[in-house]
């Protein structure tokens, strides 16, 4: 039974929602880029992605990046339901800008990295990943 | 998530001024929010969605994760360490959590 009360918190709740601003959520890799590059050319190379070339698994694809001047390092899965994966920033406890991590990969498909550098110009890469049985849950 | 347990592998030894490679490990599900449970509703996501290491208070890495980062999130990076001191690692939960572990490191 909805009381009066919870159809109207129902109401407020959906309002929440139509008030989001169009583009809170990156939906699709050009937009995740979009986002945090501003549209900024990116240079080819200065990246470098050690991923298997196939991952049996997709649930846990290890996967590192390495980047020589860069103060962050956003990882971006180009065909994962959400592409975004993670932002690493280094501090300046860092002792060098590279990262290894495990992620998820719905199902074959370029793996990308993009390097924020000192400069604040950015540098990217891909690699593909043929992933046999997919991490995306169902 | 109540049992968390962060798992961290500095190595044996260091010189002051090294870079050291850091491992770190905590057990947690990263639910997606993307599957569904058996009666076909969606199961709410609850992931690590932060994760910082700190030397002596100096930023090391900050990271923001996202649900395609694996369940049991594993960081592997690298560290300055000028002198004898402290690590603070900290794992902040989706759901207001915060999980924190300290190692001790000392430079020769």
């Amino acid at each position: 039974m909805l009381t009066r009360r919870d159809t109207i918190a129902i109401g407020l709740g959906a309002s929440a929602v139509a008030l989001l601003p169009v583009g809170a959520y990156a939906t699709t890799t050009e937009e995740a880029i979009a986002a945090y590059t501003g549209g900024a050319e990116m240079a080819e190379g200065g990246v470098t992605i050690t991923a298997p070339e196939i991952a049996e698994n997709g649930n846990t694809v290890p996967i590192s990046v390495e980047a020589p001047g860069a103060t962050e390092i956003v990882l971006i899965a180009t065909g994962n339901p959400t592409p975004n994966v993670g932002r690493f920033t280094f501090g300046p406890g860092s002792g060098a800008p590279m990262i290894a991590t495990r992620i998820r990969l719905g199902r074959t498909q370029d793996v990308m990295a993009i390097a924020k550098m000192a400069d604040g110009s950015f540098a990217s890469t891909a690699v593909e990943v043929k992933v046999t049985i997919g991490g995306c849950g169902g | 998530m109540t049992d968390v347990r962060p798992r961290i592998r500095l190595p044996r030894s260091a010189s002051a001024g090294d870079s050291i490679v850091v491992k770190t490990l905590v057990n947690h599900d990263m639910e997606s929010g993307q599957r569904r449970n058996s009666a076909g509703e969606t199961i709410p996501r609850q992931i690590i969605n932060r994760f910082t290491c700190e030397f002596n208070g100096t930023m090391v890495i900050d990271v923001a994760l996202e649900p395609a980062i694996s369940a049991n999130p594993y960081m592997e990076f690298e560290a300055l360490v000028p002198e004898s001191g402290e690590f603070l690692f900290t794992w902040y939960d989706d759901n207001g959590e915060v999980y924190t572990a300290t190692e001790a490191f000392e430079v020769s």
